[in-house]
């Protein structure tokens, strides 16, 4: 078996019993970036020079003995609108097309401290709007299961790379469902953790009351080694928790008896695909197995949830993009006046969709349209956070479907933005409460793509996810293979090994 | 017809901290352009604010100062608009939840007692600084931004429409600036941009209660050019309204060198902010203990500081009035005070020759030592000096902070009473002054008052007048 296509809690066992080098570690992901990235384009810039430095680095204070964190010398791929000092960041918009951040954001800073090298910044959905990685304002990223179709989005890029072994796991943002969608139409692991968890300053806001850096892998395990090394308090993030950040990858190894797991009646009762409702359910037989007990749950203002968030995450994204406006930094077009430079600037370099979505949220603020859009969606906001805590009142982990297809053909929704929407309508509700939500794979659909479930907490019960998850990963048979067998690869990774 | 003009004002204050509102960028004044700047200032993506503590403990101080209600509970929002001096295209300032609302000043005005009622008060943040190579941002070949001042704390006070005319505007904007100058929120320097003010002003008919049509009057940029400007805004109304035109509501820019109000172009005044509240931030929430703290904490305020010092000094209200203007000066007096029991000779040194010495050379009060004051002013009580040598004495006080006795052991200073020395000196007087001395002796005592001025100049101020009056009589005769 190649090093590409170990998990990263084995690389970063056989770096710390000195079986292995970072550099060969390195390597191995970087020949299989050069092996498939022309057919998936995840990476928007590669960064293999500065990886290496890295990873040298690591191996020489190694062999000094020198004490380090068990994450050093494993590569990391990173979504591009975290900011990353003197190299690109571009939020995948013509916008930011060459910008150069002179700051690292804070999970940068974690991630360089610990000597993880960043093998990348991978392409999303410009400024992070989209279930599909097309609206990047470069390329289309595609799905390494299936090259004709999308990998998600907005984090698409990051899925894809985790997916197809270019890195054994990636960073993210999940404002919607950014995270946890590509994870699912990828057939690996992402988590959305609790708002206020991860500090979110240098993070390129879309919607600042939403965003929130999560990790994406191929197991449990191993999101929880990623989280446990970007969580915690920050103060230049006024929004970030002032908690301790626990052993998140000792849940892994506990029971679950006694657990008390919600099936969300308004997911499954949905008209979703079959075969995904069929697989949150045999899931749900399994954790009975293992001694929870499962019964249902409601969230009774679900149904509300796509319209409230489409109203909230614009009215800020439009206030958050005013920013770009030719004068400072990024693309700048020629005006006759400032105002014409605003406008051609910010009409030539934002794309479509970020466009409709600062429309939208322009108008949701307007004054006369307050009260009737932005306030009557952070009311329905304020009502679906009781129905978390309502939930969590009798439950432990509320679990369904992550998405209501799976992953679809490039190109099938573009030009339809509202069935777009509906392919994150999963994801939205668990993003305006604030709270915790892991997307796992359940197994491979019949088109042979992979299938997700969505386990949710109370905030910051991180850790019974990665339990829960965990469990499942030991006893499901029809787990889909973490790496698709269409790229050239030798042999193949089951989660967990 | 009759018109009763009605002004309320919005004025902006910088607090006085040593780092931005939300970020730790020096507030320093002066410093080379675009150089107090970083991530979170300049606006940059990904960058976040963080609230500054001082900041709001000052806005507090402010409010209690003013007798404004602050609020347990307040909130930031966003003001949504595109200007290139706004790095983030939108101002984090707080719209419907403010610090404090309510609160007044009451003061004399030109005799009657005023009480202006404020409407709110509540903290945001400045813009950056344009510079145009023409006349306004779209006439130019080009235009400079400076993004040091972009993130300086502002306090916004926006008072009822409950002043009269350009006169009580401008005594109010004195009385506010003296209130904040004591309580230390701000040092109020018009000048250096830190107290700005513009104006709302409408008429209307003597007697009526409803409001008229109002412009707004900005970039008045000082005190006297607040005055100035209202009083000729009223004026422009009131012509427009007797000749039967009516007010349009806009916004004006007082000309400072054409001494006229000039409508600014383009549609200010429609412009919709989208005011949110600001998501970065957690709403601020004030423990009611920490604002007791900073309330008992405050100093005594200008207006019940005159008060006493009528009271307890036996001033009077103009001499109370200039002492309390200026919390140091009114603290050197009270300490001086404490021993030198002759109050209302040293208000007058004080308030006289002292300030005038003080702002000549751009002295604080806080720097004179208060018992060389003592010391100075009991020595020409007792008749050790005399009244110009004092003077010299008090310039070296404030200037060089010198113990008056030691400098006139030093330069033999003291007054000269006795009679060896005076005489020859009277006597010189006398010889070269045959025509005054004559002109005496004829009875014109004018001349007499001139020979004592010839024998003190001859004494560089230093004889006993008494003594060279009975000197000059004896000899005379």
């Amino acid at each position: 078996m190649k090093l590409y296509q170990k998990t990263a809690a084995e690389l970063s066992r056989l770096l710390q019993n000195k079986e292995i080098t970072a550099v060969e570690v390195l390597n191995s992901f970087m020949e299989r970036v050069d092996e498939v990235d022309p057919q998936l384009k995840v990476f928007i810039t590669c960064t293999f020079d500065s990886a290496l430095e890295t990873a040298a680095a690591v191996d020489h204070r190694r062999m000094e003995n020198e004490k380090l964190h068990p994450l050093a010398g494993v590569p990391v791929a990173i979504k591009d609108n975290f900011c990353t000092e003197g190299i690109k960041t571009t939020c995948a918009s013509k916008i930011l097309e060459s910008y150069i951040p002179p700051y690292d954001a804070a999970v940068v800073e974690k991630i360089k401290s610990i000597g993880m090298p960043i093998l990348g910044k991978t392409n999303m959905d410009e400024f992070a709007m989209g279930s599909s990685t097309e609206n990047s304002a470069f390329f289309v990223t595609r799905n390494p299961w299936d090259l004709e179709c999308v990998p998600g989005g907005s984090s698409g890029g990051s899925a894809a790379a985790v997916a197809a072994g270019m890195v054994p796991f990636a960073l993210g943002s999940d404002t919607g469902g950014s995270i946890r969608q590509p994870a699912a139409l990828c057939g690996i692991t992402g988590l959305r953790p609790t708002y206020g968890r991860v500090s979110r300053y240098g993070l390129i806001a879309f919607a600042s009351s939403l965003d929130q850096i999560g990790p994406l892998a191929l197991n449990a395990l191993d999101c929880s080694l990623l989280l446990e090394a970007i969580a915690g308090y920050d103060q230049r993030d006024s929004t970030s928790l002032h908690r301790e950040v626990p052993q998140y990858s000792a849940a892994v190894d506990r029971e679950l008896e006694g657990v008390k797991i919600g099936l969300i009646k308004e997911n499954i009762s949905a008209n979703f695909d079959p075969e995904i409702k069929d697989a949150v359910l045999k899931m749900a037989a399994l954790f009975e197995e293992n001694g929870a007990s499962v019964t249902e749950v409601s969230l009774p203002h679900t149904d509300y949830g796509l319209s409230a968030y489409y109203l909230i995450a614009p009215s800020e994204a439009a206030s958050n993009l005013g920013r770009y406006d030719g004068v400072r930094y990024g693309f700048s077009a020629n005006g006759d006046n400032i105002f014409s430079l605003f406008s051609r600037t910010r009409g030539q370099g934002f794309g479509t969709e970020v466009k409709r979505r600062i429309m939208i949220g322009t108008y949701a603020l307007s004054a006369g349209y307050y009260d009737a859009y932005y306030l009557q969606a952070m009311k329905v906001r304020t009502l679906i956070r009781r129905d978390y805590e309502k939930a969590f009142q009798n439950f432990d982990i509320i679990v369904g479907a992550t998405t209501p297809t799976p992953a679809f053909k490039l190109g099938e929704k573009a030009d339809d933005p509202l069935q777009m929407y509906l392919s994150d309508v999963c994801n939205i509700t668990d993003a305006l409460a604030g709270v915790p939500s892991l997307s796992i794979p359940t197994g491979l659909h019949s088109k042979g793509l992979p299938m997700g479930m969505q386990l949710t907490a109370a905030p910051l019960n991180e850790g019974l996810l990665f339990q829960a998850a965990a469990v499942l990963e030991k006893c499901n048979d029809s787990s889909p293979v973490g790496r698709p067998s269409i790229l050239p690869v030798e042999g193949s990774c089951r989660n967990g090994i | 017809m009759e018109f009763e003009t009605v002004i309320g004002l919005e004025i902006h204050l910088e607090l006085q901290t040593r780092s931005k509102l939300f970020c730790s960028c020096s507030t320093a004044f002066g410093s080379e352009p675009n150089t107090s700047c970083c991530p979170v200032c300049l606006g940059l993506p990904g960058s976040l604010p963080v609230l500054n503590r001082k900041a709001v403990e000052l806005a507090i101080i402010a409010a209690l100062s003013l007798q404004s209600e602050v609020q347990t509970e307040s909130r930031f929002d966003r003001k949504n608009y595109y200007y290139p001096d706004l790095p983030k295209a939108y101002q984090i300032s707080q719209y419907d939840r403010p610090l404090a609302l309510g609160g007044f000043i009451e003061m004399e005005m030109d005799g009657a007692k005023r009480k202006i009622n404020l409407e709110r008060i509540h903290i945001e943040e400045d813009p950056g600084k344009l510079m145009h190579s023409g006349e306004s941002i779209l006439d130019s070949d080009y235009s400079l931004v400076d993004y040091n001042r972009a993130g300086i704390p502002l306090l916004e006070i926006v008072t009822k429409p409950d002043l009269r005319n350009g006169r009580e505007a401008r005594l109010f904007l004195e009385e506010l600036r003296c209130i904040l100058l004591y309580s230390g929120s701000s040092d109020c320097r018009m000048e250096e941009g830190s107290l700005r003010c513009d104006a709302n002003i409408s008429l209307r008919p003597a007697g009526s209660k409803t409001l008229g049509t109002r412009t707004e009057v900005k970039n008045m940029n000082s005190f006297r050019a607040v005055e100035m400007a209202l009083d000729y805004e009223a004026g422009r109304q009131a012509a427009v309204l007797s000749a039967g035109g009516s007010v349009v509501q806009q916004t004006c820019h007082w000309d400072e060198g054409a001494r006229e109000t000039i409508p600014l172009r383009g549609k200010e005044g429609s412009s919709d902010y989208r005011y949110f509240p600001e998501p970065d931030l957690l709403p601020l929430i004030l423990k009611p203990d920490y604002i007791e703290t900073l309330a008992a904490s405050l100093p005594e305020l200008p207006s019940s500081r005159r008060a006493r010092m009528m009271e307890e000094y036996g001033l009077d209200p103009a001499d109370a009035a200039i002492l309390t203007e200026n919390r140091s000066l009114g603290d050197l007096f009270e300490a001086a005070a404490g021993e030198y029991k002759d109050y209302r000779n040293l208000a007058r040194w004080v308030r006289g020759d002292l300030l005038y010495l003080l702002k000549g050379s751009d002295r604080n009060p806080s720097e004179v030592d208060p018992f060389l004051l003592i010391k100075l002013l009991t020595m020409l009580d007792e008749g050790e000096i005399n009244r110009p040598v004092a003077k010299d004495l008090l310039d070296n006080i404030v200037k060089n902070g010198t113990d008056p006795r030691e400098l006139v052991q030093q330069k033999g200073l003291g007054r000269i009473a006795d009679r060896e020395t005076l005489q020859p000196v009277v006597e010189k007087v006398l010889a070269e002054n045959k025509d005054a001395v004559a002109s005496i002796r004829q009875g014109r005592e004018k001349a007499f008052a001139f020979l004592v001025g010839r024998v003190m100049a001859a004494t560089a101020g230093r004889a006993d007048p008494g003594k060279v009056q009975e000197l000059l009589r004896e000899l005379i005769n």
